[in-house]
Order: structure tokens, then sequence, then C-alpha cells
């Protein structure tokens, strides 16, 4: 609590601040859901200062502090292209960042493209900010939809099942990503057919009548996208009707600690889900960030903590690349830009402006009453992306 | 062989059927206990309680923390008793020091104070219980399920397919077996006969409050068995609940429970052919309900409240010739803004325009029709899409766009305000909520078309207008233009019509007013206005999503209505003003900003329960410059004039 009222009371500081600004500054603006989704962005900001203390306490770039000037959309897109004329035309930022839900982020890259400022989409996962409605002034860092249903089409691929129903939220996000995998999980076997689905709208699913519907369909495994509270309502209400038993479950986002913490000793067992199992990744790089994140804050990081630090490691990245702060400049430095995260080494690709971080794909399990990802692998997300050339075709010419 | 397969389908069908009915049956519990504490409310105190999501989220809240503190069956059932006690105190403090303040005040008005505490909570929970979705522990004893026709079924949707008709059958006996309940039920008829009658009309109202309240938190605490508490929980279940209750009919508990349980099975079993349906299924059934029955299921006609409208303000008047040169040295000083205004506070300030123009569309229908909407966003956002489908598919250039957009606005308001304007009141209002709903859901839905949820991309301005100084001149001719035609109308002859059919609807009819087609006319207007300001909307911000046509933008444009005051002329002007400036500036300045906007609203609604220049006029006329005798016949005279 005190936290919270500390990080407004800091982000009025920063806002004021901003007002005169200072010869040895790089100020970069950032968008996000604060108020509207503090579950998912609260370790999203932490992610962020701790990579923008290090990078100032290491000397900011070339010298110069960075800054990150952070603003609430209220999860709407109208609101957030008003955040974004604020930093770019009153604060003077050299590019912004940010963006969870898809929509805004497609209102910030279109924004980007009309202001002709650089534009890094954290978080959103549309398949179209980089393809059908990609533009020249938006990259993003996530593993998107297509990612994501690749990794988990390729696991499905392996199961036995023939008989696939979907649960999705009515909506792009939703609707997209059943779609992809649709496709890429028939690619591999012709044999499988889809024989029920449901469309709960985002936040209010009847899970009862949905898993009913479902179960009447008979299927051999579950594709799952809902998440949040909709994946805990499902998830309950599964487990005590015996839905999930004898099928497969395949889950988009379920493993990371956000969606998969709250459902504590109702996780279900062995989904295959993509997500962040922080307790388990050796790699010295994953170790450091860990490390210095339980330190800084004395709580675990979720995913967006993940995004957030890689975010700022990415502006960081792309400032220190070019002296020319142009966004032309900053453009041109972000193609092909490389920049080590938690998660290793990823570059945004020239071609579709796609980072290839990877994800996590694993199975659910239970221990000491929590649920936790085990038999995990990380997946990079070089591996699962169109190669170059094809991405370019799905960009709209500009 | 074939036929014995079919009739084992048959059977199974109906087997799932009957199932799929008893979920549907423990989702209509749910949504019936929360439903019947607002149709209490609203049937006694004619308050459109606003922040009853709040208090069914708070009552989750509360369950939660005390059930996680104290295990075991006692624990758990005594923890929800008493979080849904807590949550009624706090609902009968607010009453006590919020509402009964503002009971005077013109109707709706207290929605506003509803409002402002509603995005109280929304920040207050994350600062007291955290950002995480917080999960309880399963109801003792209710954790198993039974079998039927070999599909399994929670033991506690059993529990809540008892609880509902239980509360229900508790309800009535309270209501016609008690002292109290007579007293509820009189005032619900008739709550001013009953105070004359000597009953403490205060006591009253606290009671009944606190008891609706106790039901809301009684109904989220019963959530926590099921899903996780957040802070988002309020507008998850908000909206439907004025369905349910609308659909049951204002007031009337048992109405209430049928409402929620036909809602409930047509979602159950709707899914079951168009999985897609649960966005929309109650939005459908109220839209057919009130077409139907024009007071749901069981309610009764309202009646027209007994204190009359011309009772309440002072006759309106056009301005005085002074009143009109400040107008225009105003708008002279906005329209020199650009010349030293950076880019940010003109797009700032366009978007307020905008907004002073929405608003000023729904006050025209709000204040001179009579006619409340909650779901004028729709013709906003038919605007916006309007705009935006003649940039995309036609190629058209802004000037077109800009034309297409208040005509995509007028048609829709032509098509719904038919079905609307035979209804009345709160009646009136929900319906045309449900047409916004479902206008909202074709756009959200219709991916081909209107890019869904993504939106539609690169909708923006002319080049001759892109800068940010060009569009705010832009917005601002538009705006002003707009404000003094629906000025103008107010005070012509078409809008004397209008005012005498929202004053009496029986002298006007006799007088050879047809109601229905003046506030038709009126609603078709503030139509084509809103959609104007949508189209302008869609180009300041450089694309559209259907959040432009949904419900906050519908609550936005009645707060800022009600807060510049409804017994005005052009109240909304100063209301929009207010209200997106320090929306914009807080959300800039904070990450609470709706803690501290609703904070400031609920003041100002203490503060000044006329609204800001209903409060101005208010001491302005305190001291009269004019003997009234003079005053009167000369702004007949002037009204006369404007009649000509």
């Amino acid at each position: 609590m005190k936290y919270v009222a500390g990080l407004a009371l800091s982000a009025l500081l920063i806002a004021s601040g901003a007002a005169h600004a200072q010869q040895g500054e790089i100020k970069v603006g950032e968008i996000n859901s604060y108020s509207a989704l503090p579950a998912f962005t609260e370790p999203y900001r932490k992610g962020m200062e701790l990579a923008l203390k290090q990078i100032n306490d290491a000397g900011g770039i070339k010298g110069k502090k960075l800054v990150v000037i952070t603003k609430d959309d209220g999860g709407k897109p109208g609101d957030a292209v008003t955040a974004a004329n604020e930093l770019v035309s009153r604060d003077g930022v050299v590019l912004i960042a940010g963006g969870f839900l898809s929509n805004i982020g497609l209102a910030l890259s279109d924004f980007a493209k009309q202001k002709e400022i650089l534009y890094i989409a954290a978080e959103p996962l549309t398949d179209a900010i980089v393809w059908s409605k990609g533009n020249d002034y938006t990259f993003r860092l996530r593993p998107s939809n297509y990612m994501q249903a690749s990794m988990l089409a390729e696991e499905a691929a392996k199961l036995p099942a023939k008989k696939w129903a979907t649960i999705a939220p009515n909506y792009e996000f939703g609707q997209s990503f059943v779609a992809v995998f649709k496709e890429l999980l028939t690619k591999k076997r012709p044999d499988v057919e889809f024989v029920a689905e449901q469309w709960p709208p985002l936040g209010k699913i009847d899970a009862g009548p949905v898993l009913q519907a479902i179960d009447a369909a008979k299927p051999d495994a579950i594709l799952n996208a809902t998440f949040a509270g909709d994946l805990v309502k499902l998830v309950r209400e599964g487990n005590t009707r015996g839905v999930f038993q004898n099928r497969s479950v395949v889950s988009y986002l379920t493993g990371e600690p956000e969606y998969l913490d709250p459902l504590k000793d109702e996780t279900p067992e062995g989904w295959i889900v993509t997500g962040y199992p922080w307790y388990g990744i050796k790699t010295p790089e994953h170790q450091a960030f860990l490390d210095a994140y339980q330190a800084a804050y004395k709580d675990y990081p979720r995913l967006g903590s993940v995004v957030g630090y890689s975010t700022v490691k990415s502006i960081a990245a792309v400032l220190n690349a070019t002296d020319d702060h142009s966004t032309a400049g900053l453009v041109k430095a972000m193609k092909g830009l490389k920049v080590d995260t938690p998660f290793g080494p990823i570059v945004y690709r020239a071609a579709d402006h796609q980072s290839t971080l990877g994800a996590y794909v694993g199975k659910t399990a239970k221990k000491d009453g929590k649920g936790v990802m085990v038999d995990f692998a990380f997946k990079k997300g070089a591996d699962y992306l169109p190669s170059e050339a094809d991405a370019a075709k799905l960009r709209p010419a500009n | 062989m074939i036929v014995a397969t079919q009739t084992a389908t048959k059977g199974a069908n109906v087997e799932l059927l009957l199932v799929q009915a008893l979920s549907g049956l423990a989702s209509a519990a749910s949504l019936f206990l929360v439903a019947s504490g607002l149709s209490i409310i609203f049937g006694v105190t004619r308050i459109v309680n606003f922040a009853h999501g709040a208090f069914y989220m708070l009552g989750a809240y509360m369950a939660y923390t005390l059930t996680s503190r104290f295990a075991g069956p006692l624990g758990f059932w005594g923890g929800l008793v008493v979080a849904s006690l807590i949550v009624a105190a706090l609902g009968a403090l607010m009453e006590m020091v919020l509402l009964r303040r503002i009971y005077q005040a013109p109707e709706l008005f207290q929605l506003l104070a509803t409002f402002g505490v509603t995005l109280m909570v929304q920040d207050l929970v994350v600062l007291i219980w955290g950002p995480d979705d917080l999960m309880g522990p399963r109801a003792p004893g209710f954790t198993g399920a039974f079998e039927l026709f070999g599909r399994r079924i929670p033991s506690y949707d059993a529990l809540l397919i008892v609880l509902g008709p239980l509360v229900l059958g508790l309800l009535w006996l309270l209501f016609h077996r008690t002292r109290w309940g007579v007293l509820v039920r009189a005032a619900t008829q008739d709550r001013d006969m009953v105070a004359c009658l000597g009953v403490n009309q205060k006591w009253l109202f606290t009671s009944v409050f606190a008891l609706g309240v106790f039901l809301a938190a009684l109904g989220g605490a019963l959530q926590i068995p099921r899903t996780t508490v957040t802070h988002a929980m309020d507008l998850s279940i908000i909206v439907e609940v004025f369905v349910v209750v609308v659909i049951g009919g204002l007031g009337s508990v048992t109405g209430a429970f049928f409402a929620a349980v036909l809602v409930s099975e047509l979602n159950a079993l709707g899914i079951l052919v168009l999985p897609k349906i649960s966005l929309i299924a109650v939005f459908l059934v109220m839209a057919v309900v009130l077409v139907v029955r024009p007071f749901g299921l069981l309610g009764k006609p309202e009646r027209a409240p007994r204190a009359a409208a011309g009772l309440s303000f002072r006759p309106w008047k056009p301005m005085t010739q002074i009143e009109r040169i400040g107008v225009a040295l105003i708008v002279a000083m906005a329209a020199l803004l650009p010349l030293f205004a950076g880019d940010y506070t003109l797009s700032v300030g366009s978007e307020i325009l905008v907004f002073v123009l929405f608003a000023s569309s729904l006050h025209f229908m709000m204040t001179v029709g009579g006619l409340a909407s909650f779901g004028h966003a729709a013709y906003f956002g038919l605007g916006a899409y309007g705009a935006a489908f003649a940039v995309k598919f036609l190629g058209a250039p802004m000037g077109v766009a800009l034309l297409i957009g208040p005509l995509f606005g007028m048609l829709g308001a032509i098509v719904s305000g038919w079905f609307c304007v035979r209804l009345t009141g709160v009646y009136f209002a929900m319906l045309t909520l449900a047409f916004a709903q479902i206008i909202w859901s074709v756009t959200f839905q219709w991916v081909e078309v209107t890019g869904g949820d993504n939106g539609l991309l690169g909708i923006w301005p002319a080049r001759w207008a892109s800068s940010p100084q060009g569009f705010f001149w832009l917005t601002l001719g538009i705006a002003v233009v707009g404000v003094a035609l629906l000025r103008m109308l107010v005070f012509s002859p078409f809008g004397f019509g209008l005012r005498a059919a929202r004053d009496s609807t029986l002298r006007a009819d006799a007088i050879g007013i047809n109601r229905k087609s003046v506030q038709w006319a009126a609603f078709v207007v503030s139509g084509t206005f809103a959609g104007l300001a949508g189209a302008l909307f869609a180009f300041l911000k450089g694309s559209v999503f259907p959040d432009s046509l949904a419900i906050p933008i519908s609550v936005d444009g009645l707060v800022m209505v009600l807060l510049g005051g409804i017994e005005t002329v052009s109240g909304a002007v100063v209301g929009a003003i207010v209200y997106k400036a320090l929306a914009i500036w807080l959300m800039s300045q904070t990450d609470l900003s709706k803690l501290i906007l609703g904070a400031i609203i609920v003041l100002l609604v203490v503060a000044s329960p006329k609204g800001i220049v209903g409060f101005i006029e208010h001491i302005r006329h305190r001291r009269p410059r004019t003997p009234t005798g003079a005053d009167v016949p000369d702004s007949l005279g002037i009204n006369m004039k404007a009649a000509e």
C-alpha cells in the first residue's frame, strides 16, 4: 500500500520534473494500463524501474541519464493516444514504449506512424501490430499470438488427441489465437478435427454452462485461451465437474505467475502451457535478473517484470546503438538491434519488426499447494516465426 | 440401428439440456441476489444506485479477508454473513452521509453521487487489498459434485439453486408479514403519502438501502468459492444487474427473480447453439421485453412524479445581450488559444470541445426533452465509425466523412428512437442502453467490416486540419455552431413543444402536441449531434475502437450533463469542460485518477446539488436585479419573439 502511494508520488515528481528538462537527460515515454490492469502492470513497472536503475547506475546512455516518463491509459485506446500526445508534444520524448492490450497497442502504433515517432510495443500480443497493420515506426517485444500458438501447436500435435474443443475469450486476441492454432495444428495433423467451440465474453465467463457444452461434444483435448478471473472460474468449475479428467488440455498463458498463482491448490495437473517458471530457470542471465529483482523488491518476478525489464533494456540498447536520436535514426537502429534480456539475447527483426524473444512451454503441476510449471523447455522465438522474407510479405507496403 | 442411435442422441440431448438448465439456475441465483437489492433500493428511494456493483465487490473482498483468516465451516459461513453485514453498514453510512443530502436534487442526480463512490472504490480496493487477483477458499461441505445423467454438477450450484428461491421467499415474508415490510411496500407505491402519514422516511430509506446493499454484498461474498476477487468485479456485474432489474420491472423483487432466471437460462442454453451469444444475450432479452412490455415483466406503469418539474426551475430565457457578448468574448479567447498554447494543450482542448458537443447533444435530450439516455455513446460511436467507414471504404476526404458520421448517428437514432420514445423514465433510459449495447456488440463481432476490437486505424485529418492548431479551430467552430444550434432549438417552437411534452404529457396532448413524434425528433437531433462529435473524435484520435460506443462513454456523457446542472439550458458545456479537463489532467498526473476524480465528484454533488451551472444561477438569482413581476413578462416577450 505504501509502495503504491510512493509510486504515485514518484510519478507526480517525474511528471513535474519533466517540465524543466535538463541537459544531461534522455527522455523516453511509456504508457500502460496501470489503473485498469494493476495485477500485470505493477510487476511490469517494477521490472522497468529495476532496469532503469541498473542502466543509470552504470552511467546512463553515454553519460546521459535515462528518464522514463510513465503514463496511465486507463485501459482505453483513446486515452492512450492522449497520453502519447502529451509525451511527444509536451515532454519531448525521443520514443514511446509500453501497451498491454492489443487494441491500445494498435492505436499507439498508428499514432506513432502519424506522428513519426518510434514505438516499442512491450506487451500487446496481436499479430496485426507487426504484420497486417505493421508500420515502419512500430516494433514489438513479446512473442506474439502466432509464435506462442505455434509453440503450443507443436506440443499439441504430439498428443494422441483427435477431437479438439476450444474455449477462448470473445475478442480479437482469442479469435486470432484459436484461428492460428487450428491452422498450425491441422497442418501438422490432418486427422484432427475441432468438434466444439465456446466464446465467453472477457471477464464474464459463465463457466458451468460453457464447460457443460464443451463436455457434451466429448472432445479428446481442450484448447483454452481464457486467463485471469475467467481462468480461475473455468478451472474451479471444471475440476468439480471433472471435465478435464482423462483429457489433454493445452492452455495459453496459464503458466505465467500472474495467472497460475491465483489457482493455488486447485491448479490442474498436466496442462500444456506457455508461461514463466522463474523458480526453475538456471541460465546465468536469468539468475542475475532474479537476484537483482528479489534484492530490490523482496518479491518474485512475474512475466510482466521480465517484459518491463526487457523493454527498458531495449530502449537503452537502441539509444546506445546510435547517436542520431531522431526518429529516422532510431528506427534504423532498431532494425536488427540485439538486446540482452533475462531470457537471453534477442534480435528485433528488420523485416517485420518482431523481436525473437522466446517463451517457456511446460506442464502444470502442484507443489506445496501452489501451481508450478514442470518439464519445461525454452522455445526460441526465432524458431517459431516465419522466415523474414515470408514475414515481410505479411506487411502492408508502405 | 440408425433409429436407435438417433433416439439415444436425442435422449442425451434432453439430458444435456436439463443439466444445462440447472447450471443456468445457479447463475441466476447469484444474479438475482444482487439484482433484488438494487430493485428494492430503487423501488423505495428512486435512486439509480450505480455503486451497487461496488458493494458487490466490497462484499467479495471483505469475505475473502474474513474467510481466509477464519477457517472451518463456521469461519466460512460466518465470514460471508459478517462481511455482508459490514458492507451493509458501509452502505448505510453512505446513504446517511451522502445521499440524504441530495434526495431533493433533480432525478438522476443521485446517480452522479453513486458514480463518484464507484470510481473511488475501484482504486481503494487496489490500495487496500493489492493488485493481485485473490482466490478465496471453497465452501466447506460444498466442494464436490453430484451426478445427474452421468454428468457432474457442483454441489455449490445446488446450494445456489436453493438459495435463490429461499431469499426470494424470505424477502416476501419480510415485505408481507412485518410492519417494516408494509411500510416499504407503501413507500414503493407512494412515498409522499407514507411521509404524510408520519412515518420517519429517513430511517426507512436508510434501512432499505442497508438491506439492498447487504444483498449485493452477499451476492459478491457467495462468488468467492467460484472465482477470484478483483478490482474489476463491479463493472462485470453492474450493467447486467441493471438489465435484470429492468426486465423484471423496477421495484419488483419477484420480477427480478424471473428476469434473472430468464436471462441466465437463455444464456446457458443459447451458447449450445450460438457460442458467441453471451456477449449480447441479456441486452437482446431486455430490448425484446421492453418493446413488448414497456414496464418489464412484473413492473407497473410509472406514476408521474408528484413534484412537477416546473416547480423546481426558473423559466428558461435566451441570453441577454450582455451575456451574448460575454459568450462571444469567451469563444474569441478560445480561438486565440492556438497562437500561444502548445500542441498538447491544443489537442486536449480539441478533445474537450468534442465532448462539449457530445454532452450538449445529450443535454438537449435530457433537459429539454426530459429523456435521460444511458446509451448515448451509441450515436457518438456510430458517428465515429461512419466517418471511419467513409475514409476506409470510400476513400472520402475528411469534409465528407464529417458529414457521413452524423448521418450514421442520425440513422441509428431514427431506428432506436422510434422504439425508445414509446417508453418513459428509467425504462426509456434502459432501452437506449440495450440498443447501445446491441450496436456495440455488432461492432465488436463484425470483424470483417469493423475490425472488431482491433478497430479501424489511419483515420487522420486532412492536411489543412492536421496541425493541432488547425484541428482545434475546426473543432471549436463545429462545437460552437453545434451548441448554438441546439440552444436555438430550445427556444424554437419545436423546443417549446418538447418542453410541454416533458412537463405535462396530458396538457401537451390536449393542445395538439404529439409527445412521441416530438420526442422522436428530439432523439434524432440529439443523435445527429452526438454523431458529429463522434466523427470529430475519430479524426482527433486517428483510430476508432468499439469502446467509442461502449458504456463508459455513455456514463461520461451523463456525468457531464449532471455535473453541469440538469435544469440549465447549457450546463453541459461547463460540465463537459470541467469533467474532461479534470479527467485528462488527473490521468496524466497520477495512477489514482479514479480515486481523486470520484472524490471531487462526490464533493461537488454535496456542495452544489443543482450542478455547477445550476449553482451559479442559483446564486445569481438570489439577488433579483429586476422586480420579479417585470421579469416574467419580459422573458415571455423574448420567448415569443424567438417563437416567431
